[in-house]
């Protein structure tokens, strides 16, 4: 280990945490599940009787330690518990994106060898039957919900509660070797292993240690001081990172509370009825939610749209100063309390955003618009930069200097470096151990004095010392001119436009930049609704000529943005199209964390990019679709291809990429 | 007919004694014969479907067990006992539930209150004592909101608990009708096309929903069903009707080899 800091060794196993939560929290509640329209709680020392008596029925089922434990479920204690439970015995916690297809399950579930399945319904055993062959590791499965499954083979079918009171009957058979495996635990050994998203080729297993979890959940939960008083809603999944991270990890360490909503569906009415002060949320999260008001706002009395109006202006102008201290006049103070009293405060209850102390977004760019209004509102939204690789951390903004363009500086504890082709690399307490069972991507990704390569392009601004990320260094390319070629930059850019949801921009190696697009749904079939446009589908709404001109006028705007970067100019968009499907991780489109496939989808509609390349008005396309019970369908559409006007740019200069 | 008291369907399932029989029904509208002496039983934790081309006579036999119409000729036996002509609340009342083709429900109300609807017959308090909010009439709402909310749960219906039904999907509103008939705790519960105008994905969605609550409950159910799959998929047993008259009953493979089912449902050369 190349990092002197060290655990208490009291607290330097997930188990060891919960028994001091039991007791120097015992009475604070630790989790919160709404069910039954009742938000049911459990407090530190009722969890750990459940994950004890959990983990003393995993030891009657003959787990061992090593073993490895699927979790497939959304965000519930009861699988939060299994993966404490699992960590007691000494076998490592798997989760896995529950909405995974079959076969996208069968490989992860064979390829960590699963022994064991925590799963939450019928919907999910039934999806582990069909793979069954594929997966001869597999022992035992152990559901949460009975509905359906009464008449089930039960032999290696266990229902969750069955296992708990089987644990608590044979309490005293099996508690010494739960206690011996409790205290030969190491902070060294595998506390969960989870695996990427797979933007490129198959998902890979990452180890990460008890020491690599809670180190970073002590360094984070410092650097915003989080403690015992603050709560979180779990509603990301549970097979990423962060989930673990903040549901998990930094909640264990901060004894602070975990809220899982009734159902994916009523997040929005979970999340304003628990408030959380501490808050993550991708950017589209966020986009989403400033586009509801937006259309609402359009919707409501005049009255009330004016307010609104005058006070966001306000807001804009010296909310985010108020936020970071800075000096205000006291006219102004005054003028923004009004305000919160009428709008900013209303409507950030409306939102459950009223008590956020700490928000983070991450994952891809931020629109500064989108960025500047919620910290307008008082909330003290901030970015952060980081991986799987690196358990979420390598840089984030420290309060009083966020910026919509930057992703902070390196987080305690983490050093980061630019190698001279401008990949970030870095090296942390949290850098995982190795990919399981593969030993070539590990060496590929770590170099052996724990330096790891993000696969992103990025660099330090000489004046603040933040961030900055331009794109994935592999994306990252050049045009057939020599120009450098960063399609994310132009996607982001283009994407901040609350009307287009996704794009793809093509142009490696080309002479010019073309780029598909794809609709929101909800924004423009709003803007449809409102100038009595009728449509029966994305697809017929994505084909209005209406649509396409205001998509071509967007596409313009951002041809003039792009053109002003020395570095980019020649990433203008020369022709693009609307696509007749929204893009779809069950069609292998994009990764379950929704980010762009990139070689997929230029395989899928090579026709559509050979039509912008060739000058056609018009192509044809047939398209393979996968509905959510996996059966597949196809779709097919004339799409209408369009000239954008690019600004001219003087002669370009040769950046090495 | 079977004349043994219980059978075991192929997934295991053990089916007990008649919970409802008809018995020689015909029921007639002025000169038109709706229905035209028709028997057969409903079994104790079965699923029993009823099918037929448009203007068979369905619905009105739905009608008819649920006291709605009253034959002209026939008996209905409800649990080994002659059933006395009896207003349909009263029918509901002994444990008869029912949906309708049309959906029914009170659309300026929330999912919520049309579900607590459902289990006023199992209200025993009075208007008064729900007016003052003391003691039983207080135990008692709370009592059926406990049941109400494990419906809605069961339905995975949360996300729209507070929503007035009228502003939901058609498929929803479906699920909604069948939240209120559960309410009623049901023994036997009747379903009259619970999946008309359903897509695939909604129909797989409600034919689950009707797997479970007979799993889950032990509920007894009848349905009227249009979509041949469907019942062939979920049912046990299966009435034919063709024209007011019963033309076939048995095992859903029974009936599709039974030769007037096929003419029924395809058509006979009349030439």
């Amino acid at each position: 280990m190349t990092n002197a800091a060290v655990l208490d060794t009291s607290l330097d196993t997930f188990p060891k945490l919960l028994v001091r939560n039991s007791t120097k929290f015992a009475n604070r509640p630790a989790y919160r599940e709404k069910e039954y329209g009742i938000w049911q709680s459990w407090t530190w020392a009722e969890v750990r009787k459940q994950v004890e008596a959990l983990a003393l029925g995993f030891l009657d089922l003959g787990m061992e330690p090593g073993d490895h434990v699927a979790i497939v479920g959304r965000n519930r204690p009861h699988f939060y518990w299994a993966m404490m439970a699992a960590q007691y015995v000494g076998a490592v916690p798997v989760p896995v994106y529950q909405d995974a297809v079959a076969e996208e399950m069968a490989y992860v579930l064979d390829h960590c060898n699963a022994r064991f399945a925590i799963v939450e319904d019928q919907e999910q055993v039934d999806k582990i039957l069909e793979i069954e062959d594929k997966i001869p590791g597999l022992k035992h499965v152990v559901y949460v919900d009975k509905r359906g499954l009464r008449k089930y083979d039960h032999t290696t079918l266990h229902a969750y509660t069955t296992v708990q009171e089987t644990g608590r009957v044979k309490r005293d058979e099996h508690q010494p070797e739960l206690d011996r495996r409790v205290n030969a635990a190491t902070t060294d050994d595998t506390c969960v292993m989870l695996y990427t998203s797979g933007t490129t080729g198959r998902p890979k297993g990452v180890v990460m240690s008890h020491y690599n979890m809670l180190m970073t959940a002590k360094n984070s939960c410092e650097f915003d001081n989080l403690n015992e008083t603050d709560s979180v809603l779990a509603y990301l999944p549970m097979a990423w990172i962060g989930d673990f991270i903040f549901s998990m990890a930094q909640s264990n360490w901060a004894g602070f509370c975990v809220a899982c909503p009734e159902s994916a569906e009523t997040m929005q009415a979970d999340l304003r009825e628990i408030g959380p002060t501490y808050f993550f949320a991708p950017p589209r999260f966020f986009e989403g939610l400033l586009t509801n008001v937006m259309i609402r706002m359009e919707d409501a009395g005049n009255f009330k749209r004016k307010m609104f109006y005058k006070y966001m202006d306000h807001a804009k102008k010296v909310g985010p100063d108020l936020l970071d201290g800075k000096p205000v006049s006291a006219a102004d103070k005054l003028k923004y309390q009004i305000g919160k009293l009428l709008v900013y405060g209303p409507l950030l209850n409306t939102l459950g955003l009223s008590r956020v102390r700490v928000g983070y977004t991450a994952g891809e760019a931020i629109g500064p618009e989108i960025f500047e209004f919620y910290r307008s509102l008082g909330i003290n939204l901030k970015q952060l930069y980081g991986q799987t690789e690196a358990c979420v951390y390598i840089t984030q903004q420290p309060d009083g200097e966020v910026r919509a363009d930057t992703v902070g500086i390196p987080s305690p504890g983490v050093e980061v470096r630019i190698a001279d082709n401008g990949e970030v690399f870095y090296r942390s307490p949290g850098t995982f151990q190795e990919y399981y069972n593969n030993p070539e991507s590990t060496a590929d990704t770590k170099d052996p004095e724990g330096w790891v390569a993000t696969g992103d392009a990025g660099f330090f601004e000489p004046s603040t010392g933040h961030l900055r990320i331009i794109d994935r260094a592999k994306d990252v390319g050049k045009m057939s001119d020599g120009g450098m070629f960063a399609p994310k930059f132009v996607e982001n850019k283009l994407k901040f436009y609350p009307d287009i949801l996704e794009t793809v921009v093509f142009g490696n190696e080309r002479d010019k930049c073309t780029a598909f697009i794809n609709i929101d749904l909800s924004a423009v079939g709003n803007w449809a609704e409102r100038n009595n446009i009728a449509y029966a589908s994305y697809q017929e709404l994505a084909g209005h000529p209406k649509v396409l001109e205001s998509i071509q006028n967007h596409v313009e705007a951002v041809n003039k943005s792009v053109a002003e970067d020395e570095m980019l100019s020649g990433c203008q968009i020369h022709r693009f199209l609307i696509l007749h499907k929204e893009l779809d991780a069950d069609d292998g489109e994009l990764t379950r964390t929704r980010k762009v496939r990139r070689k997929v989808i230029e395989e899928k509609f090579k026709v559509l990019i050979d039509g912008l390349y060739d000058g056609s008005k018009e192509v044809f396309v047939e398209t393979e679709v996968t509905y959510e019970d996996g059966r597949k369908g196809s779709i097919s559409a004339t799409l209408e291809l369009r000239d954008a006007a690019v600004v001219p740019v003087k002669a370009k200069k040769d950046v090495a990429a | 007919m079977s004349t043994v008291e219980t059978y075991t369907t192929p997934d295991g399932r053990t089916i007990g004694a008649p919970v409802m029989e008809m018995k020689n029904i015909t029921l007639r509208f002025g000169g038109v014969v709706a229905i035209k002496d028709i028997s057969f039983d409903i079994r104790e934790g079965e699923i029993r479907a009823i099918i037929g081309p448009n203007g068979a006579g369905k619905s009105s036999m739905l009608n008819v067990m649920n006291g709605f119409y009253h034959p002209q000729e026939g008996e209905v036996w409800f649990r080994g006992k002659i059933r006395p002509p009896m207003r349909p609340y009263q029918i509901a009342g002994q444990g008869v539930a029912r949906t309708f083709q049309n959906i029914a429900l009170f659309k300026g109300m929330s999912t919520l209150d049309n579900i607590m609807c459902g289990r006023l017959t199992h209200m025993k308090t009075g208007m008064l004592s729900h007016i003052l909010w003391k003691g039983k009439a207080e135990r008692e709402e709370v009592e059926a909101r406990e049941k109400v909310e494990k419906i809605i749960d069961f339905l995975e219906i949360q996300a729209i608990r507070k929503k007035p039904v009228g502003s939901l999907p058609y498929g929803l509103q479906k699920r909604v009708e069948l939240g209120r008939a559960l309410a009623a705790d049901p023994e036997l519960l009747l379903l009259d096309e619970p999946m008309a105008g359903m897509n695939v994905e909604e129909k797989e969605d409600m034919s689950r929903f009707i797997l479970d609550v007979n799993d889950e409950f032990g509920t007894t159910i009848a349905l009227i069903e249009h979509d041949m799959g469907v019942v062939m998929d979920i049912a046990d047993r299966v009435v034919v009707m063709d024209y007011g008259k019963k033309i076939g009953d048995g095992t859903p493979a029974e009936v599709l080899a039974n030769q007037d089912v096929i003419d029924a449902y395809l058509g006979v050369d009349h030439g």
